[in-house]
């Protein structure tokens, strides 16, 4: 059992992360229907689904890029629902967003520079922190002057995450981290995933390779047509035979 | 011939900084947004209207300069908050024709205040020629150049150096990752705007001793100033610096060894080349990316 760090650091309790019926899509069309989960500190908890499943809503969602059309959000106890991005990026959730979107013409240090836009009074954290990453993904250190937009699909993955970590999450959200890597890749990506998680780092991931999601997560849910459809830890998710023949596929 | 030549050069390049400066006003907000903004010539309008009036009102020029652009700055802030933040969500295009209204209302409010009379500005150094060879250049010219190469430098370290500067850039490479890294993209419009206006009324009032200025000063200025930033490569600051020299010499050239009834006609032909051969403009992103 994980402890709840949340606990010392402002005297709340509860999970990090709670959503309460959250409801949240495109003009008349729901994407999201009522979602309620949550993620204590310390926890790895994947949402897995298919395609359309608003596995992406739901985090643009969480992250303020999307509005909600309903329900709630609270983080370490606040209601961040309506907050704009930068807020929420602010108190500690960080997101490594689908397909990367890295910053193309910029450097990879520039990239990671700007992943600290809201840490950059402090910047003895962000030298240490830099060094971390580039110890966690030797390649980047080697390129840190290349454009980031002639990085492989790989190496734009570790930095979307790097560029994640200088924001100093308290909270960081994946979406689709194994999307178009080669399965080696993907076994790299989940690995650093799992490190980060061993070191303190509470880890929400979205994904549609549900195998390799389950097998690090602690805990999971799976996402159907916008609604939360079942929960449970990872193990149980992963015997579970309808859940293997839909997700799965043996 | 050759000091014909010479002052011709000179001409260019004085009244090129001005379009350079109204360039770059195009990169910032294009850098910031993608959005083309079609009322950055009545920046400089008004820049040269403003400390025209001020002085007229019994400022000193230094000080008519400095309230002119402060005056314009917020101009363009407020344009920023009331006409382009409440469309934040619209399309790109959607936003090039609320800038297009917005232009024409800020000719509207400027011809309602000061008519239609072509004012001017005295130099800023007295206008005593200075000869270097057989060719003459205005004290104005070197304000010009002095001013423009400034702004220039400060532009390039900006953006090369500082990590607002990165962000601004950030937000037009990707409005959504900005965010997600933390950055307010709103404030980066306004920083945008702002910075915008104030290169605008600069150039406005630079160049007000040297040609007149009326309420529809800008429309050609702004012109001029997009054909700047196109040639070099839209959202490329120094090259739409490079795109405004480009532009006032070959003007001037053509001026003075064809006619000068061509002048605007050669700037815009010189564009439509550069477009054909070169869509991208002379320094635009050859982009490198993969997916």
């Amino acid at each position: 059992m994980p402890s709840d760090r949340s606990f010392f650091h402002n005297g709340f309790v509860g999970p990090l992360l709670e959503v309460v019926g959250l409801s949240s899509g495109y003009g008349p069309v729901r994407a999201v229907h009522q979602a309620d989960l949550h993620v204590r500190a310390g926890e790895l908890v994947a949402i897995v689904g298919g395609n359309g499943a608003g596995k992406t809503t739901l985090l643009h969602t969480l992250s303020g890029l999307h509005p909600a059309s309903g329900g709630c959000v609270r983080f370490a106890g606040q209601d961040i629902t309506r907050w704009p991005p930068h807020r929420i990026v602010a108190a500690g959730i960080c997101q490594v967003p689908e397909g990367r979107l890295v910053f193309a013409p910029l450097s990879v240090e520039d990239n990671l520079r700007l992943g600290a836009f809201r840490q950059r009074r402090d910047q003895d954290w962000i030298r240490q922190e830099m060094e971390r990453v580039y110890a966690l993904f030797p390649i980047l250190a080697e390129r840190r002057q290349q454009l980031a937009g002639t990085l492989s699909g790989g190496q734009q993955q570790m930095l979307a995450i790097g560029r994640a970590m200088l924001g100093r999450p308290r909270l960081l959200l994946l979406d689709e981290p194994s999307m178009g890597l080669a399965p080696l890749l993907v076994e790299e990506i989940f690995r650093v995933i799992v490190e980060l998680n061993s070191r303190g780092v509470t880890v929400l991931l979205v994904e549609q390779n549900a195998r390799a999601a389950l097998a690090i997560a602690g805990r999971g849910y799976i996402l159907e047509t916008g609604r939360i459809a079942k929960t449970a830890s990872a193990t149980e998710l992963l015997a579970d035979d309808a859940i293997r023949r839909a997700y799965l596929g043996y | 011939m050759l000091d014909q030549l010479f002052q011709f050069l000179v001409t260019g390049i004085t009244v090129g900084s001005i379009y350079a400066l109204v360039g770059l006003g195009f990169a910032l907000i294009y850098n910031a947004s993608d959005v083309v903004n079609f009322a950055q010539g009545e920046f400089v309008m008004l820049g040269a209207m403003t400390a025209i009036a001020l002085l007229a009102a019994g400022l000193p020029l230094p000080l008519a300069a400095i309230v002119a652009t402060t005056i314009v700055v917020i101009v363009g802030l407020l344009l920023e908050r009331f006409a382009i933040e409440p469309a934040l969500g619209a399309s790109v295009v959607a936003t090039i024709i609320i800038t297009i209204g917005a232009a024409i209302f800020l000719r509207g409010i400027a011809m309602l205040l000061w008519g239609k009379d072509f004012r001017s500005l005295p130099p800023f150094s007295g206008d005593t020629p200075i000869r270097i060879g057989s060719a003459t250049l205005l004290p104005q010219s070197l304000w010009v150049l002095g001013v423009t190469v400034a702004l220039v430098v400060l532009v390039r370290l900006f953006f090369d150096r500082t990590l607002v500067g990165k962000a601004l850039l950030a937000c037009s490479f990707n409005r959504a990752a900005a965010k997600l890294v933390g950055i307010n993209v709103r404030v980066m419009l306004r920083l945008a705007y702002g910075l915008s206006a104030g290169f605008g009324a600069l150039a406005g009032i630079l160049v007000a001793p040297i040609t007149f200025s009326s309420y529809e000063a800008g429309v050609m200025l702004g012109l001029k100033g997009f054909s700047a930033a196109i040639v070099g490569g839209i959202g490329n600051p120094m090259g739409a610096v490079t795109g405004g020299l480009l532009l006032g010499v070959l003007e001037s050239l053509g001026a003075g060894f064809i006619s000068s009834g061509y002048k605007d006609a050669i700037a815009f032909l010189f564009v439509l080349m550069v477009l054909f051969f070169e869509p991208t403009g002379l320094f635009g992103h050859k982009t490198a990316e993969r997916v």
